[in-house]
């Protein structure tokens, strides 16, 4: 099939960015998103232009680290999928696809498609797990967790950290990223004794990062790739309001 | 002496590493604050070892390429993590771990290494959950455990498809945690591009910052490569796109051996390619080997599709040549008879080159034991269907949705097809039982390492073994060079060694840039790959493997006249990243060859044409080739042969058999 894609140029984070319109040719419906756009930066390289940069890693849906917002919809117009695992066939000849950055003021461009989400990490630093050195743990079988919970805790531990969810947002609230890592820690014993702490440090450091709030649109859990669930949020907001009313 | 002193204590195999740890020197607390480690990769190995460091105290710098630690290619590891807990009850121990990781090796790996990973495995899983890593778990609240390839007991712990994740987010947690503490400092975005020795040690990297070009210096006392494997040398693996071998690569030829190149795994399971545009492979856990079925048709070149053969017209070959072990035989058996299969002209779907991996019987297995359980009466196919899709999707949901994505057929209905696809890397940096490589002070855990897995990996030790040596031996062996490093201060990075090997980094990238040829760096990079995989792939011979070797040397001439890399030095640029991995991989190839070439035996995954018993199966010369080959570098293409020689005192190396 034959397409046009208009694609967000921006040479760095301090210069301005535009769409720019390219038509790419035979491509094959088996090909991801990503190979199409091997493709077009193989026709760029061979012109003697620069390739358009952006991020990829696995390219089988689990790093997190493939980002495009692709028609107005991170990761394009399938849902449970990342761009990575976004095949061709989801698209017909003749199609215009317009491929932007994800868009929030916690993740400035770096160039092209490439936005910087180090705040997610800096997030996770600030509570986002459990203090247990190497070393110290008892046998693992001495923490029986009804299997409810564990599997609730690793629906939520499945989160990718792809930041789609604050890319579809009109608020660009990290409430979903933040909550997943919340409700799993909170949801098992071992994560319990940090619960108070846990939160609050997450949610201080999330309004620090520039994130916005939750007005509950739900568009994230629609938009999440790994299918997150809004509980999640629900599960926060009561985890940091018992924080702050047991102080 | 020899360099390739493998320092393993005295002692019986099952004393030996309980008696080292209590005796290696240790560093008081005061002093460690003052030591800096280096640690360049932040997977299961990298993060386990920067985290764990840092809560011993040390001062730590760990270096990532993607643009969050969390990103690590141990993220995309499916299937699961052994440890020898005997949870199940089936006969599971320390010893058997032990011996079934050396036997599934094919007798190839060093026993002290392996018995002492066999060790440590239990903690790791406790270590683990305390983390609050969701593994899988039984309705009374304790562990589940699955089966994988090359055992006969189940010790796997597993987070559905997606431990490899799961485990990695629980390092990954650990480390921001250090780093919110300031214990490490994380240089993501960053590349390391050389080591800095002075006076024959390790002390330091050149890195580069991805988005400002800028080339930085940081000097360590100790410098930890952790930078997984080689397997994109191929450039079609089931590694992710970044993976690359330069950090390892850079160590070697500033004077770390490198171990049994060629020794590189080719996992059975993957989703075949599906035309020139493609430019990775996914892996289909080996996990669907418990339950599915592989099969090809009896008949050769059969059109029909696969549910309208019948029954007794399909060849269920791992079943028919390998019924101990049926369909759970290692990898590399299972591989080899995949491709002798397809080779055949029994291959399966457009292009011949698949075979099929059947879950209908599972499906119905698990239907009517449902159908049992709930206590339904007269229960249609239908309904057993239902039930049984029910289970099967609650145990590989995730793997179905995905292969489904990618093929655009619907596993629940048709058999999946698969092929085997490069995989994983036994071969490595050369280490010693403490893990440091043939340079003072620098070390290679995880993939990056060449030590536990022999001439083949079996399924679900991958995750054990980087997180072995980053949560449980580094810590301990570490202090063995680190207690005689107390005096020595923070190597100012204006020392003429780093001045010189920043030089040289500067050199090359602008050597790259002034070629302006004709031709991408992936252009070059399907090449090599295409060189590998036909002359140094599944199986080798000596006519392949000697072809290759010249054909590699010229590729690398046409590269470095040739090659267009767009853009400038001083702003993220991946086509310069990739130049840079590329003319590595340029080079690692040729030596993977050569590794091959001398090995003139087949073990495990490296399968030499010439040497095979009459019924195909891998045929070992413990006389001639027990030893690990440790190659030292001497210059472009010229590389010297060093042996280690292999000593078995409790397991004995027999002709491997899963019949």
């Amino acid at each position: 099939m034959n397409l046009t894609l208009k694609v967000w140029r921006q040479n760095s984070a301090k210069e301005a960015g535009n769409l720019v319109s390219y038509p790419v040719k035979d491509i094959s419906e088996d090909m991801s998103f990503l190979e199409m756009f091997d493709v077009l930066n193989e026709q760029l390289i061979t012109k003697g232009e620069v390739p358009i940069a952006f991020d990829h890693d696995c390219r089988e849906g689990i790093c997190g680290m493939c980002s495009m917002f692709i028609n107005g919809r991170p990761h394009g117009p399938k849902q449970g999928v990342t761009t990575c695992q976004l095949h061709m066939r989801s698209f017909k000849d003749g199609d215009t696809i317009v491929v932007e950055p994800w868009r929030a003021k916690a993740f400035p461009v770096v160039k092209d498609l490439v936005v910087d989400r180090s705040a997610f990490d800096r997030i996770i630093a600030s509570g986002g797990f459990i203090s247990v050195n190497a070393g110290n743990a008892q046998d693992a079988n001495n923490i029986p967790i009804p299997k409810p919970d564990a599997d609730k805790a690793f629906d939520a531990a499945a989160c990718i950290g792809c930041g789609a969810c604050v890319a579809t947002c009109k608020n660009s609230s990290a409430m979903l990223f933040v909550s997943a890592k919340v409700s799993q820690l909170a949801l098992l014993p071992q994560g319990k004794i940090e619960a108070t702490m846990r939160v609050k440090e997450m949610v201080a450091q999330m309004d620090k990062e520039g994130f916005g709030n939750c007005s509950n649109t739900g568009a994230c859990e629609i938009e999440c790739p790994k299918g997150i669930s809004l509980e999640n949020i629900a599960r926060m907001n009561r985890e940091f309001y018992s924080a702050n009313i047991t102080e | 002496m020899s360099k390739v002193d493998s320092k393993i204590p005295a002692g019986s195999l099952a004393e030996k590493w309980t008696q080292y740890r209590s005796s290696v020197p240790l560093v008081n607390p005061a002093n460690k604050r003052s030591i800096e480690i280096i640690v360049v990769g932040s997977g299961l190995a990298g993060a386990s070892a920067a985290s764990t460091l840092a809560e011993l105290g040390y001062k730590v710098k760990c270096f990532c390429f993607q643009d969050s630690p969390r990103r690590a290619h141990s993220i995309a590891a499916q299937g699961g993590i052994n440890a020898a807990k005997n949870y199940q009850n089936d006969g599971d121990s320390v010893y058997r771990l032990f011996y079934d990781t050396v036997k599934g090796g094919d007798y190839r790996s060093r026993e002290a290494n392996v018995y002492r990973l066999a060790e440590v495995s239990a903690n790791i899983i406790d270590q683990c959950v305390a983390q609050g890593v969701p593994l899988a778990r039984e309705y009374g609240g304790l562990l589940s455990n699955r089966s994988f390839g090359g055992t006969q007991v189940q010790r796997t712990f597993y987070a559905a498809g997606q431990t490899g994740q799961q485990l990695l987010l629980g390092a990954y947690s650990s480390l921001e945690r250090q780093i919110g503490l300031g214990n490490v400092e994380m240089c993501a975005r960053h590349e390391m591009l050389e080591v800095v020795l002075i006076d024959g040690k390790a002390r330091g990297i050149i890195a580069r910052d991805l988005i400002s070009g800028k080339l930085e210096r940081h000097f360590g006392h100790a410098v930890l490569i952790c930078s997984g494997g080689y397997g994109n040398v191929f450039y079609l693996s089931t590694n992710a796109m970044g993976s690359n071998a330069t950090a390892a690569w850079k160590a070697h030829k500033k004077g770390a051996y490198f171990g049994n190149p060629c020794f590189t795994q080719i996992h059975p399971t993957c989703i075949p390619v599906s035309g020139d545009h493609q430019s990775k492979l996914t892996l289909m856990s080996e996990s669907l080997r418990n339950d599915g079925r592989i099969w090809v048709p009896k008949q050769k070149d059969d059109k029909r599709k696969a549910f309208d053969i019948p029954e007794e017209e399909r060849d269920y070959y791992l079943e028919r040549r390998y019924p101990a072990f049926g369909n759970l035989v290692p990898r590399d058996v299972a591989s080899r008879a995949a491709k002798e299969r397809c080779d055949a002209g029994f291959g399966v779907g457009t292009s011949k080159m698949a075979v099929y991996l059947d879950f209908a019987a599972a499906i119905e297995r698990y239907g009517k034991q449902q159908i049992l359980k709930l206590g339904i009466d007269n229960a249609s196919a239908e309904e057993i269907r239902k039930h049984g899709m029910d289970v099967v999707k609650e145990k590989y949901g995730n793997l179905f949705d995905m292969y489904k994505q990618i093929t655009g057929e619907d596993p629940y209905q048709l058999p999946m097809r698969i092929y085997p696809a490069v995989h994983y890397t036994m071969g490595g940096l050369w280490v010693d039982y403490n893990l440091m490589t043939t340079v003072p002070g620098m070390y290679a855990l995880g993939e990056a390492n060449f030590s536990d897995h022999g001439a083949n990996r079996l399924g679900a030790s991958a995750l054990m073994q980087g997180l072995a040596d980053g949560y449980f031996i580094i810590p301990y062996t570490i202090g063995s060079y680190l207690s005689n490093e107390i005096r020595t201060k923070a190597i100012p990075t204006s020392h003429p060694a780093f001045e010189e090997a920043e030089k040289n980094v500067q050199a090359t990238i602008d050597r790259l840039f002034a070629i302006k040829g004709t031709h991408s760096v992936d252009h070059f990079h399907k090449k090599l790959g295409k060189i590998m995989w036909d002359k140094c792939g599944m199986a080798r011979n000596e006519k392949g493997l000697k072809e290759a070797i010249e054909e590699i040397r010229a590729l690398r001439e046409e590269f470095w006249k040739d090659v267009r890399v767009t853009g400038t030095p001083n702003e993220l640029n991946p086509e310069l990243e990739k130049a840079g991995r590329v003319s590595d991989f340029l080079e690692l190839g040729e030596l993977m060859c050569m590794d091959a070439l001398q090995r003139k035996e087949s073990c495990g995954g490296h399968f030499r044409e010439e040497y095979q018993t009459e019924d195909g199966e891998a045929k070992r010369d413990d006389d001639g080739f027990s030893f690990v080959a440790a190659w030292e570098y001497k210059g472009q293409g010229s590389f010297e042969l060093h042996k280690e020689e292999l000593n078995f005192d409790v397991v004995h190396p027999s002709q491997r058999s899963y019949k």
